[in-house]
């Protein structure tokens, strides 16, 4: 049993008749990155505002190492909402501070913090300078200064990567990394599923207000069909049809992309292919994020249109 | 790691919302100068009023030409009788008499002789001079038909001149108001006015910045919403509460040092206090409202239309106030309003300033404002709750209180 950190229990909340969120349920451990992905209107801002206390939901638990949220333990959160905020005419160093207070730290302390993470994030020089005056990248840092000045033991982040620059991303993902390292719980939410696929240790999957598919990278591939790709240049049109278990999803020149059904044999293609003459490629594809998610949100549109 | 200490009262983080307030406030351009330039006008209309009540002259001068020269000493007397000083002057003609009438040195001229009243303006002859020209007319008949009789106008002067009314003691002892009271509590209801327009709006006007910058949600995500309203209400209010002491205390100094206000300085201190305490409650009262109303909306331009149904409650006790109390201070309709606590704020401290006002009026409206508050904050804290996350259109208001 690992040591509980973030944990959204059964999380129900809706707007009239429309369902934000049904039983929503994940949970992120101490030290873990964790990436919630999903359309647009799925659920993933909604359930953060509930985690914050910002939204009340209409039943469910949030739990922090074990036990309800209050508005206490919620100072311990560093949280970036999507819709990203500071006072525009507050200099940067000010907002900062001001921020760090608001969480129950010292004036001394909150103005040392301020000062270390404008310092680590570029943005020391513009301390003095008023919000609005800066550049939107520079903006970005600062909201994600306002997330981590008061020393966060858990991190809800919203889009937090949206609008960066590829520097900004690069500094945000090892700032989200060290945090993760030093067993601060980190939940993000984002579309840029490549970088969820390479910096998060587990992935949600959301859709219509519930958690469709949880797990790591791989454990989620598992679920999804064994692609191959073989590369047999003097093979004839149409070699692998009829394998057992083998459909042909197509051809690219000498490549050809297949799909195994489960307990298909791989190496039976592999001798097919063989027998044709030279290979030079055979290798399994792992299907991307973006393939998993796609797969995700398009079994239930077929679902829906089979209702 | 360490984890650093979060445990805060509830009213730290009040303390730490207002004093982001005052503190940005004060340093603000904008707030500076406007109340430099309101000190300075202060001190200006006194010193103007210093110079303007310096100069006190007649109220009318006449000329009068050898021929109507009799009629100069009756035309004094019957102006002193209604309250009238009128100077008379010696004019050679009729000619030198209409040229001081075109440089505006006198104000009429009578001409041709004295048994009969003739009249010669610039362009026209004022309210007050033709009622004591109409007695004189009256009495200039008069003498004449007592000589055709073969009386003694003398004598019928002086019997005229002796009487008098017999005034009985009143049944109602009036209040004796003093004319710097009046004009004390008109500044002051100008005061009390001009801050509970500026600083009201200014609440709602945070209240927008916050939500317009969606910064609210990162605030809330801190403290409760209770604690960011009370926060920005008490900030502001300190800051309007500094402004309005300096305009008071410079205000009535200048007054009191120059001379034009001649009032003790415990009446002066009193109209200050009362300008205060009433500048609080009618603050807190309207500002808790003007708080509700911004969260309301999520853009500045929309700002002014929330607020106006409040903001009319502020200005109708105001026009009220400064139309009737300074030629009516004792108007009853103004005396009821004052004691309803959305009027109280704007017309109470007028009358308060100007006096006679009785203790339990004074009491009464007072403890209604201050039970009236606590039900304010709990409204206003439920549709600021409920309205402030929502961004876009304008929330209606049955929506915000409706929401749990």
């Amino acid at each position: 049993m690992p040591e509980p950190g973030l944990e959204i229990d059964a999380i129900s909340k809706r707007y009239g008749t429309v369902v934000a969120l049904e039983q929503m349920t994940f949970d992120v451990r101490p030290g873990e990155l964790f990436g919630f992905v999903g359309s647009n209107g799925a659920g993933k801002t909604t359930t953060m505002r509930i985690a914050l206390g910002v939204l009340s939901a209409d039943a469910g638990q949030v739990r922090f190492a074990g036990s309800p949220i209050t508005h206490e333990t919620r100072r311990h959160i560093g949280y970036m909402p999507e819709e990203r905020g500071l006072y525009p005419k507050m200099k940067v160093g000010e907002q900062l501070t001001y921020l760090a207070r608001l969480h129950g730290m010292s004036a001394a302390d909150a103005k040392a913090s301020t000062e270390r993470w404008t310092e680590r994030l570029g943005v020391a020089a513009r301390r003095d300078d008023e919000v609005e005056k800066l550049s939107l990248g520079n903006q970005q840092r600062v909201q994600l200064a306002a997330a981590l000045v008061h020393e966060p033991r858990i991190l809800v982040l919203d889009e937090p990567f949206s609008g960066l620059d590829p520097v900004a991303v690069d500094v945000m993902s090892k700032v989200l990394k060290e945090k993760a390292a030093d067993g601060v719980p980190v939940v993000f939410s984002s579309h840029q599923l490549d970088l969820v696929e390479r910096l998060c240790d587990r992935i949600g999957i959301v859709r219509s207000g519930r958690m469709e598919a949880m797990g790591t990278v791989s454990q989620l591939r598992a679920g999804g069909a064994v692609r191959l790709l073989v590369d047999a240049p003097q093979a004839a049109d149409g070699w692998a049809v009829n394998l057992p278990g083998v459909t042909v999803l197509g051809r690219d020149g000498a490549v050809t992309e297949l799909e195994l059904a489960d307990g298909a044999d791989d190496q039976v293609v592999l001798r097919a292919a063989l027998a044709s003459g030279p290979v030079r490629e055979f290798a399994r594809k792992l299907p991307s994020l973006t393939d998993l998610f796609r797969s995700v949100v398009t079994e239930h549109h077929h679902e829906e249109a089979a209702a | 790691m360490s984890t650093p200490d979060v445990r805060m009262s509830p009213l730290s983080g009040v303390g730490l919302v207002a004093s982001r307030e005052i503190s940005t406030r004060l340093r603000s351009k904008a707030y500076r100068i406007s109340t430099l330039v309101l000190l300075v006008l202060i001190v200006a209309g006194i010193v103007v009023l210093k110079l303007v009540g310096g100069s006190s002259g007649p109220d009318a001068t006449l000329g009068y030409v050898p021929a109507a020269a009799p009629l100069s000493a009756p035309l004094t007397a019957i102006g002193n009788s209604v309250g009238q000083d009128i100077a008379t002057q010696p004019i050679a003609d009729e000619q030198a008499g209409i040229a001081k009438l075109k440089d505006g040195s006198i104000d009429a001229l009578l001409v041709q002789g004295a048994d009969r009243v003739h009249v010669q303006v610039e362009k026209d002859l004022d309210g007050n001079l033709k009622n004591v020209l109409t007695v004189l007319a009256g009495r200039v008949a008069q003498n004449s038909e007592i000589l055709a009789q073969h009386g003694d106008p003398a004598k019928v002067d002086a019997a005229v001149a002796s009487a008098s009314v017999d005034e009985l003691p009143p049944l109602e002892k009036p209040y004796d108001y003093d004319s710097q009271q009046l004009v004390l509590g008109i500044i002051a209801g100008i005061l009390i006015y001009m801050s509970l327009l500026l600083n009201g709006q200014s609440v709602a006007q945070g209240v927008v910045e916050e939500k317009t910058s969606r910064v609210v949600e990162l605030l809330l995500s801190t403290i409760k919403p209770w604690q960011l309203m009370a926060g920005k209400v008490l900030g502001i209010g300190t800051v309007g509460l500094i402004q309005m002491l300096l305009i008071g205390v410079v205000g009535i100094g200048a007054g009191l040092g120059t001379g034009v206000l001649t009032i003790s300085v415990s009446a002066a201190v009193g109209t200050v206090i009362w300008l205060v305490v009433w500048y609080l409650l009618g603050f807190f009262m309207y500002s808790i409202v003007f708080a509700a109303l911004g969260a309301l909306v999520s853009r500045q331009e929309d700002v002014s239309g929330a607020v106006s149904p409040a903001l009319m409650l502020v200005i109708a006790g105001y026009v009220v106030g400064i139309s009737v109390l300074p030629s009516d201070p004792s108007n009853k309709f103004a005396e009821i309003l004052s004691v309803i606590p959305v009027f109280a704020p704007t017309l109470m401290p007028m009358r308060l300033a100007m006096g006679g006002v009785p203790v339990w009026e004074a009491v009464v409206s007072v403890g209604l404002v201050v039970l009236l508050i606590p039900l304010l904050i709990w409204l206003a804290a439920r549709i600021y709750r409920n309205a402030v996350m929502r961004t876009g259109a304008k929330v209606k208001l049955r929506d915000a209180l409706r929401a749990a």
